[in-house]
């Protein structure tokens, strides 16, 4: 087991690592599920007692779950982490920004091989989100769900016969289940023929977000897509509609990129070496020019037409662009804008560089 | 004094900002202001970076429902026994209290939940201490389904099966109730 510093310095998070399905266009798979101790008031209203009352609760299933499922897990205890190293985690995803607005009995058990974190007094008392990469759901809800029963053996979880699992939320109601789909959209982006899919998602009840920016200017071509209902359909049920129409838009986004490559070629393929050229060369760069080279770069990497990197460089530069991991990199809160884009080009070249 | 982002429009909002970067002074204009989403500054109109729980303040206390909300006068408005939220905190804030708020405010939630999830009636996992004798009534519900698409497909035999299968259920599910009288008052709740 790696020491937290080690843990925070990575680039690359786990649950990125290794040969996923459908990964050129899926960069990873989630499945969260929220549950409350029964009675005690939800995070959002529960006083100073109640908080340490359901963290010492969930804590003290702890090494139990680790031993039953074979892992070892990070401790992290908001309050005394740096903001910093409370940046690094949000920017991996471990944790929600929220969680660390108050600190106070907010603490994230992260597993050695960064698939599994488990939330305590975020929105809920317990949340449960387990990681995978490419295009899996099943293997994530299967190991939410098993960590679940395990904390049910010994918790009494706030659930009702009519409601189902009671959350904070109403809008998480019901299985609490909450699965979400990190997707890499170029090809639908560039074609113009994104606006129809997250115009239809509401009706499938998903709902397909830009991770970064707005709708209008989205650096990054990354999209999340997620169930916005939990309430009246099983977890299987729920599972299932996410992943057909995953499917349906991975198809779109591959005929997309096809399309592409064959009618524009030679344009798309400036486009990539050029991104190639200003990631691997620039001197300052900020994180929104970054982020959309990449995807360039991504895009280029997957249709092979360019060998100068791989898959695994560019998740690693998608994390470690991002502002909070160049500040804990440089172990300098205090660096100014500038200083930032200048450590972030570097980091780049150097990460580029790498394989040559 | 010209917005510091554009530099073309006036500028109306002044912000001091610190955080990890400092403490940083902006002076913006409307709509510069608005691309800094909900941290700060909300746009009256439009739903721009507007959050769950917003947009549901805005359900609940503008929907047909509203009406049940507030007590009539003179009476006391309804609040929940275990952590004393009051419905109009929950309009408020768009967050439940606790777990027992559900059952206090069944009622009032109930036509919200049907809004969002499109129904209130949870057919998932059902954990096994707190589920009381759920799982064994799903069991009986699935069966009786496949029971009718039996009988539609004039598979008889295969309906008998399934009836003999639910009667069994029903028989072990009279029992678990009769064990767990305690259990089940505390399940069906205070609503």
């Amino acid at each position: 087991m790696k020491t937290i510093d080690a843990f925070l310095l990575e680039d690359v998070p786990g649950y990125f690592e290794g040969d996923g399905r459908d990964s050129d266009v899926v960069l990873a798979s989630r499945v969260r599920l929220a549950r409350n101790c029964k009675e005690i008031p939800f995070p959002n209203r529960a006083g100073e007692n109640q908080l340490a009352e359901v963290q010492l609760r969930v804590e003290k299933r702890m090494p139990g779950i680790g031993q039953t499922l074979g892992r070892q897990f990070y401790r992290l205890d908001m309050e005394h982490l740096s903001p910093i190293q409370r940046g690094v985690l949000a920017a991996k995803s471990f944790i929600s920004p929220k969680f660390t607005q108050t600190p106070q009995h907010r603490v994230a058990f992260i597993s050695e091989d960064e698939r599994i974190s488990l939330l305590i007094n975020e929105e809920d008392h317990l949340r449960i989100q387990c990681m995978a990469p490419g295009f899996d759901l099943a293997t994530p809800a299967a190991l939410a769900s098993k960590i679940d029963d395990l904390f049910e053996a010994e918790l009494d979880v706030a659930f009702d016969e009519k409601m189902g699992y009671l959350t904070s939320c109403p809008t998480n109601l019901g299985t609490g289940l909450r699965a979400m789909v990190l997707l890499h959209l170029p090809g639908l982006t560039a074609t113009k023929n994104l606006s129809g899919i997250v115009n239809l998602s509401p009706q499938l009840g998903l709902a397909v977000r830009p991770v970064w920016g707005n709708g209008k200017e989205n650096a990054g071509d990354l999209y999340y897509i997620s169930n916005q209902l939990t309430l009246g359909f099983s977890e299987a049920e729920l599972l299932a509609n996410m992943k057909s129409t995953v499917q349906e838009i991975l198809a779109h986004e591959r005929e997309a990129r096809k399309a592409l490559a064959m009618y524009a070629k030679d344009g798309l393929e400036d486009d990539v070496w050029r991104a190639y050229g200003t990631l691997r060369y620039a001197r300052s760069i900020s994180e929104q020019e970054a982020l959309r080279l990449l995807s360039k770069l991504r895009l280029g990497v997957e249709l092979k037409l360019l060998h100068e990197t791989d898959t695994h460089t560019c998740h690693a530069i998608l994390t470690g662009c991002q502002t909070a991991c160049l500040k804990n990199l440089a172990e300098n809160e205090n660096l100014s804008k500038k200083e930032i884009d200048r450590c972030r080009a570097k980091y780049i070249r150097e990460r580029l560089g790498e394989k040559n | 004094m010209l917005c510091d982002d554009c530099g073309r429009n006036e500028a109306v909002i002044h912000i001091t900002q610190i955080g990890p970067d400092g403490r940083v002074e902006k002076n913006l204009c409307e709509h510069c202001a608005s691309k800094y989403g909900d941290f700060f500054f909300q746009p009256r109109t439009g739903a721009k970076d507007m959050s769950v729980n917003d947009f549901l303040k805005g359900i609940f206390s503008h929907g047909d429902n509203a009406p049940t909300v507030s007590a009539p006068k003179g009476q006391p408005e309804l609040v929940c026994p275990n952590c004393g939220m009051r419905y109009s905190d929950f309009l408020q804030t768009g967050k439940i209290g606790c777990s027992v708020c559900y059952s206090t405010f069944r009622e009032q939630l109930e036509p919200i939940l049907r809004r969002i999830h499109g129904s209130s009636t949870h057919s998932g996992k059902v954990p096994r201490r707190s589920g009381g004798t759920l799982v064994l009534k799903q069991q009986i519900a699935q069966l009786a389904r496949k029971q009718q698409e039996a009988v539609a497909r004039e598979a008889y035999e295969q309906a008998a099966a399934y009836r003999d299968q639910i009667r069994a259920l029903r028989g072990q599910l009279a029992c678990e109730e009769q064990k767990k009288p305690a259990g089940q008052a505390e399940g069906s709740g205070r609503a």
